[in-house]
């Protein structure tokens, strides 16, 4: 059964009253990947992974998890896949520890496996020190982790993750993603959503983009970058008049449109190799315009918006996922 | 982060999984071995609760002794013609309201606990639907007993003296926490069906106000009017409140008895199967 995909989902559909939140959506997730599910806010992404993880039912289309049927035959879904929530779904009222225990009784796991097994995840996950102590007192990170270690108890086949690293700092978002790289090379398959580019970037073997409901491209976070361009060179010109002598001189240089704010004097220009900004700065520098600030930015999820769907990120439908 | 552990080297595996292996082990229900299992875990979880919020004890710590003396003070002389006299009549009455109130409680704590994150997990588990709500009832038949004793005691303190013994005693809570129980699951469907703790609330002391005071828990049926008799006598907690009575100042197992526990599984077999449905639908 070598082929058999982790998820197959044809044209999933998700009705909110009038509002149709998932609008026939297609995924194939091959076994052993990291799938990203990329998208703004309100675009659907959680109530896909819902829908999948037997959370609201399925209004339309059809799915199945390695081959089973989520729809007919959810208690069996529930047993192939864990489920890690944008909000940290754990008991605020009980330990770290208490709560790995709970959810291993639950699923069957002797009293004394449960203990051992808990043991296992509070190492693995950093948690030892803060076992005993009551959840309240959980930094963000924390909480995630523990959240992440629940999910894992009977190592499922396929985790879902959603938005695994929103709100977290920097650092701490380092280390998820370095503990959701090690759960592939366990044979897990890995289905996240991100609002993020790096972060699909940085995890995912190939991205699904989803907007208002719908997938508006699927690819290698590479292929999605090509297509908007490797990063961008942000410019401010001393005086605002020269924009137009400017642009001229990147269309000379690099052969690309830049996108022009006049009344700031600031441009944006799609640079395919950052190498070339210098190229860009020498050649300003050549025709005396000057510049009072600069830098080189990644494309960033707006962006990838803009070029695809041809608006930007901001302007969604806002709509809290549906919990 | 390391994968492995020093202390329990076996239990996680470095085994890689293999997804077809797990789809031929999965069922596609709970065994009624397993159900048990997860109904006892989430006892176990009330519990911890319970114990980590001991004001959650307060209805059932407070209520039994502030009615039970407030009533017997003021209806006493009135109803029975002196306290003495009222208690063997009060004190059953008072058993019955103060379960009714923790009834409510467990589905307006219910309602609360289901908007919990933690709530998305246990439904995302392979667990029988039935497990969240019957875990906590199971929990509350420890509330149910201390409500229970507690009203008795604060009788026996006031002058209360049964004439069906110890034996009659314990008969008498017995049924109280059985009676207690069943009808807990009329208020964990409200708690289920509902859309806040607050309307659970509301709902519920809609419905345990009329089932305690139009019931003979605190007067005799026969001073009512006709019409109002004719519903005291078929309002179930009239039935328990005669059947606490019987097992109290008689010590006798009286069809009262009978009446009350065939209503009691008569209330779990319509409602039981209503909550769980309801609950599976919310998801």
């Amino acid at each position: 059964m070598a082929d058999l995909s982790a998820v197959r989902a044809e044209g999933l559909v998700k009705d909110f009253g009038d509002f149709r939140a998932v609008d026939g959506i297609d995924l194939r997730v091959r076994q052993g990947e990291i799938f990203g599910v990329l998208g703004p806010n309100g675009a659907g992404k959680t109530t896909t992974l819902r829908m999948l993880a037997t959370l609201l039912p399925i209004d339309g289309g059809h799915a199945e998890i390695f081959g089973v049927d989520v729809r007919r035959e959810p208690h069996r879904i529930r047993q192939l896949v864990g489920v890690t929530g944008q909000y940290a779904s754990v008991d605020e009222d009980l330990t770290a520890r208490e709560n790995l225990w709970l959810f291993a009784r639950l699923q069957g796991l002797t009293g004394t496996r449960a203990k051992a097994i808990a043991v296992d995840l509070l190492e693995r996950f950093d948690l030892q020190e803060a076992a005993e102590r009551p959840l309240s007192q959980f930094s963000g990170g924390m909480r995630r982790r523990l959240d992440l270690a629940s999910s894992l108890i009977t190592r499922p086949p396929l985790i879902f993750l959603d938005e695994p690293t929103t709100g977290l700092d920097p650092r701490t978002r380092g280390q998820m993603w370095d503990t959701i790289r090690e759960l592939v090379t366990d044979g897990s398959t890995i289905l996240l959503t991100t609002q993020y580019l790096d972060e699909a970037d940085q995890l995912a073997d190939r991205v699904a983009v989803i907007d208002r409901g719908r997938k508006v491209a699927e690819d290698t976070p590479d292929a999605l970058k090509t297509q908007v361009g490797d990063s961008t060179l942000q410019l401010r010109l001393a005086d605002g008049s020269d924009t137009a002598l400017a642009a001229n001189v990147v269309r000379r240089l690099l052969g690309e449109e830049p996108v022009l704010t006049p009344e700031s004097g600031r441009m944006n220009i799609p640079l395919p190799d950052p190498d070339r900004a210098a190229d860009v700065l020498i050649g300003l520098r050549e025709a005396g315009l000057g510049i009072s600030s600069v830098s080189v930015a990644k494309p960033t999820l707006d962006e990838v918006f803009l070029a695809l769907t041809g608006h930007g990120a901001d302007d969604q439908p806002q709509m809290e996922a549906a919990r | 982060m390391t994968t492995t552990s020093t202390m329990t080297p076996t239990t996680f595996k470095p085994r890689r999984i293999d997804p077809s292996a797990v789809v031929a082990g999965t069922t596609s229900r709970s065994s009624v071995r397993e159900t048990w299992a997860q109904v006892l875990a989430m006892a176990w979880r009330a519990l911890k609760k319970m114990r980590r919020k001991p004001e959650q004890f307060f209805d059932v710590l407070i209520q039994p002794l502030l009615f039970t003396a407030m009533f017997a003070f003021i209806f006493g002389g009135a109803i029975s013609g002196s306290v003495s006299n009222y208690l063997p009549v009060l004190i059953p009455g008072i058993l019955a309201q103060t379960a009714l109130t923790v009834c409510m409680a467990t589905g307006v704590q219910l309602r609360e606990d289901m908007d919990k994150g933690v709530f998305d997990r246990f439904k995302s588990l392979p667990i029988a639907r039935l497990a969240p709500l019957a875990g906590p009832m199971i929990a509350d038949l420890i509330r149910y007993g201390i409500a229970s004793v507690l009203t008795l005691v604060t009788g026996l303190l006031i002058g209360y003296r049964p004439g069906g013994g110890v034996l009659g005693c314990v008969g008498g809570v017995a049924l109280t926490v059985i009676a207690g129980w069943s009808l807990a699951w009329i208020f964990t469907w409200l708690g289920t069906m509902a859309r806040s703790a607050q309307s659970v609330q509301g709902i519920s002391m809609m419905i345990m106000f009329p089932l305690t005071f139009l019931s003979n828990a605190f007067v005799p049926a026969e001073t009512l009017p006709g019409w109002l008799e004719a519903f005291v006598k078929v309002n179930p907690v009239s039935h328990v409140v005669s059947a606490v009575r019987d097992l109290f100042n008689d010590g006798a197992v009286t069809a009262e008895v009978g009446w009350a526990v065939i209503g009691c599984m008569v209330v779990v077999a319509i409602f039981a199967p209503l909550a769980v449905r309801s609950y599976s639908r919310k998801m």
